[in-house]
């Protein structure tokens, strides 16, 4: 599904990412761990269609060029980014913002645009699974949105978008005990119907809910060492320091 | 052709011409075109001289200069007065009657008057060039003792009330470009809500400027007697020309003891070209005087076009307990500029004003929200609420406020927010994470900032009018 061949990204002459490669297949969560810094949201970033970034190296999504699709594209064709720290967008209804969303999706594909009815069918059926407050659906796009509030509305867009690659960077950071269940139990519904994930996270705990299939240790920009699940345990006791 | 052109017909859709023949005045400003206007109307003695009494003054006055746009000097000895359609000069009494080309103009500009007839609802006095040519719905507003018709035919067939409100808002030397309008203008609409009548449609006028070197000078007057009700929207669009057009219209409005009107317009005139060449002058005087108790007048306005625009819509509040409110969007992109707000001036008691100003700039362009509120030292217990955001879109365009207060009573208040903000990299980038393309982007995030405003825009108007934003602003990303 994703191949990512000798990566390398700088942004104002600084090399973030050196030489990054990894292939996710179909229906694979593969999780990636790494000190602040080494390069975790620059990947997601390039990968979901930012601008800015000086690039080389080659990114194949379904076998297509990614560097040639614009940013809405990649969406459309299935990639799903749940940010590290989602935007506020004021004056903007929250429903209607998933809406726009969703039937710019759908319309890009070709399928039918969801009525109103449709949609608010769709969308109170998902915040019920993920125990989201449809009060605040009808508030402005995450504004006043609690840090944890916030994440889970990345989560509620996640699962109505049903994207093929989502990338999670650092959605765990900020949620409760529960509310870190309820993304998991998302996440793995998801992933029973042949999607993937990219899971960039801090702790090993988000993983005892989210079976990965490879663990990834970031480091300066670059992979350093790759495992099964014992990789994140053993990561937690030795901290990066001593890793190696 | 002219690939130009047809660049510039994709950006502007309204811009086109109809050929028709059309009668004119010979060009310039004197008495004698002033009279040639006033005769070819049929105008009684009274109108006449009033025209010419503008025109004295007009000689005396000067063109403002304290607003923000500055434009090169108008050569008003170069425009034609007054230009109407051969046929429409002969007064079709019904739709049917009208030169087809005309009525195709109007389908172009989505305004099937025959089908709104029928399905709308909405009565439609449509203003092509320098005559009102049509007026729908007569027969259903008349059972209800409702005067909807052009100012032209009001001054014949209801002199009385014309006499007495026409300059009573908008005095006959108030600035310039007013007493400009006094003396020259051509047509534009007439209502009379008559007491405890709530009219039972929205009242519609398109104004359309379509023969070159032609000023429009509308002039529109709507009283609503008491106790009444009435909703006016008011839609303008005009073809592209190379050469700048002037339109100074003058709109008074009238509400008696307990009556409110409530004022809409989407203002989509030709903006000029990318390089800023061409574009309508909107230099419009709009004021509404709360004349009774309990009476209540509130401007919408969403304001895309023209290549300058300078106008504020105003509320005399006169009688005790009335209520002015204002209600705005301003959109400039490109090198269009805009000068606009309003006047609140609270002059009975326990008075109220709103002003909720949005302004949005992108490109290269100016806009400026300039707005005053005066409460009078016998206003007590008034207030006023003014919330005034600016949204910017890039680093070359500028937004500026100009509140005015004056507050000569103690137990008066005026409270005024104002907020300036930009779209940022960061929110675009998410709304396409999202799916949405950078325009899509844009219109949902502009939309949103102007949701206050949009809401207060009757249904069918709404819809309009957030297309329009977005259509405004295509191009100012990325
Ligand atoms: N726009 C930018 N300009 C300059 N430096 C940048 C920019 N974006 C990222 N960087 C730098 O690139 C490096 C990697 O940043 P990135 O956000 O990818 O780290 P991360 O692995 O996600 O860290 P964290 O765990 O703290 O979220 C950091 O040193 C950061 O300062
Ligand atoms: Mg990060």
């Amino acid at each position: 599904m994703l191949r990512i061949n000798n990566l390398s990204a700088r942004i104002d002459n600084k090399s973030i990412l050196k030489n990054f490669s990894l292939q996710v297949n179909a229906g694979e969560v593969h999780a990636i761990m790494g000190p602040n810094g080494s390069g975790k949201s620059t990947l997601s970033n390039i990968l979901s269609g930012k601008k800015g970034y000086d690039l080389s190296g080659e990114v194949l999504f379904e076998n297509n060029n990614l560097f040639e699709l614009e940013t809405e594209e990649r969406a459309h064709r299935g990639i799903f980014l749940a940010f590290q720290y989602p935007l506020e967008i004021p004056g903007v209804n929250t429903n209607i913002f998933l809406k726009t969303s969703l039937n710019a999706i759908r319309k890009a594909r070709g399928e039918k645009e969801l009525d109103a009815i449709e949609f608010l069918r769709l969308v109170k059926e998902k915040a019920k699974e993920l125990k989201f407050e449809e009060e605040k659906l009808n508030r402005q796009l995450n504004v006043g949105f609690s840090g944890g509030e916030k994440k889970k509305n990345e989560i509620l867009q996640m699962s109505i978008l049903n994207p093929k690659l989502s990338i999670l960077d650092e959605t765990d950071s900020g949620l409760d005990i529960d509310a870190l269940r309820i993304v998991a139990d998302g996440v793995n519904s998801l992933r029973k119907k042949n999607n993937s994930f990219i899971i960039i996270t801090h702790y090993q705990r988000l993983l005892d809910y989210i079976k990965p299939d490879f663990v990834h240790v970031l480091m300066n920009g670059k992979i350093i060492q790759s495992g099964g699940p014992e990789l994140a345990l053993e990561l937690e006791k030795k901290g990066y320091e001593n890793f190696n | 052709m002219r690939e130009k052109e047809l660049e510039k017909l994709k950006d502007y859709k309204y811009g086109f011409t109809t050929d028709i023949e059309t009668i004119k005045a010979p060009k310039g400003l004197n008495e004698e075109v002033i009279k040639f206007i006033s005769n070819i109307k049929k105008e009684p003695e009274w109108m006449l001289n009033w025209r010419l009494k503008a025109f004295e003054r007009l000689k005396v006055l000067q063109e403002p200069k304290w607003q923000k746009p500055k434009y090169p000097k108008i050569d008003y000895q170069d425009i034609y007065y007054y230009s109407a359609p051969k046929s429409a000069s002969e007064k079709p009494k019904n739709i049917e009657d009208l030169d087809p080309k005309i009525l195709e103009t109007y389908q172009k500009l989505g305004i099937p008057l025959q089908e709104q007839k029928r399905l709308n609802g909405i009565a439609v006095d449509a203003v092509f060039d320098s005559v009102s040519v049509a007026t729908t719905f007569k027969d259903k507003l008349t059972e209800k003792g409702i005067i909807f018709c052009s100012i032209s035919e009001a001054i014949q067939k209801h002199p009385e009330l014309v006499k007495q409100y026409i300059g009573s808002v908008i005095p006959i030397n108030d600035h310039f470009f007013a007493t400009l309008n006094s003396a020259v203008f051509t047509d534009g609409s007439f209502v009379y809500i008559p007491p405890g009548i709530r009219c039972p449609m929205e009242l519609s006028t398109y104004f359309r400027i379509n023969a070159s070197d032609t000023g429009q000078f509308e002039r529109t007057l709507i009283i609503a007697d008491k106790g009444s009700y009435v909703s006016y929207l008011e839609g303008c669009t005009a073809p592209m020309r190379d050469e700048n057009q002037l339109h100074a219209a003058n709109v008074e409005l009238v509400a008696l003891d307990d009556a409110e009107i409530k004022y809409s317009t989407v203002q989509n005139w030709y903006p000029g070209d990318k390089d800023g060449k061409g574009g309508i002058y909107n230099f419009v005087t709009k004021r509404g005087l709360c004349k009774g108790k309990n009476s209540k007048i509130s401007w919408t306005q969403v304001e895309t076009g023209s290549a300058i625009t300078w106008k504020y819509p105003s509320c005399i509040l006169k009688g005790d307990n009335s209520i002015g409110e204002f209600y705005s969007i301003a959109i400039t992109n490109n090198h269009q500029k805009a000068d606009t707000g309003t006047k609140m001036i609270h002059l009975g008691k326990n008075t109220k004003s709103k002003i909720i100003s949005k302004g949005i700039s992108a490109g290269l362009s100016d806009m400026t929200y300039r707005g005053l509120v005066d409460i009078s030292p016998k206003a007590n217990n008034s207030n006023n609420y003014t919330q005034c955001d600016s949204l910017l879109m890039g680093n070359k365009c500028g937004a500026h406020t100009v509140p005015y207060i004056k507050n000569k009573n103690s137990k008066s208040n005026i409270a005024h927010e104002a907020t300036t903000s930009k779209i940022s990299e960061d929110q675009l980038y998410y709304c396409q994470q999202r799916g949405l393309n950078s325009e899509e982007a844009v219109g949902l995030i502009v939309n949103g900032f102007c949701k206050e405003v949009l809401q207060q825009l009757p249904m069918e108007f709404a819809v309009e009018a957030q297309k329009l934003v977005g259509i405004s602003l295509e191009g100012s990303v990325g």
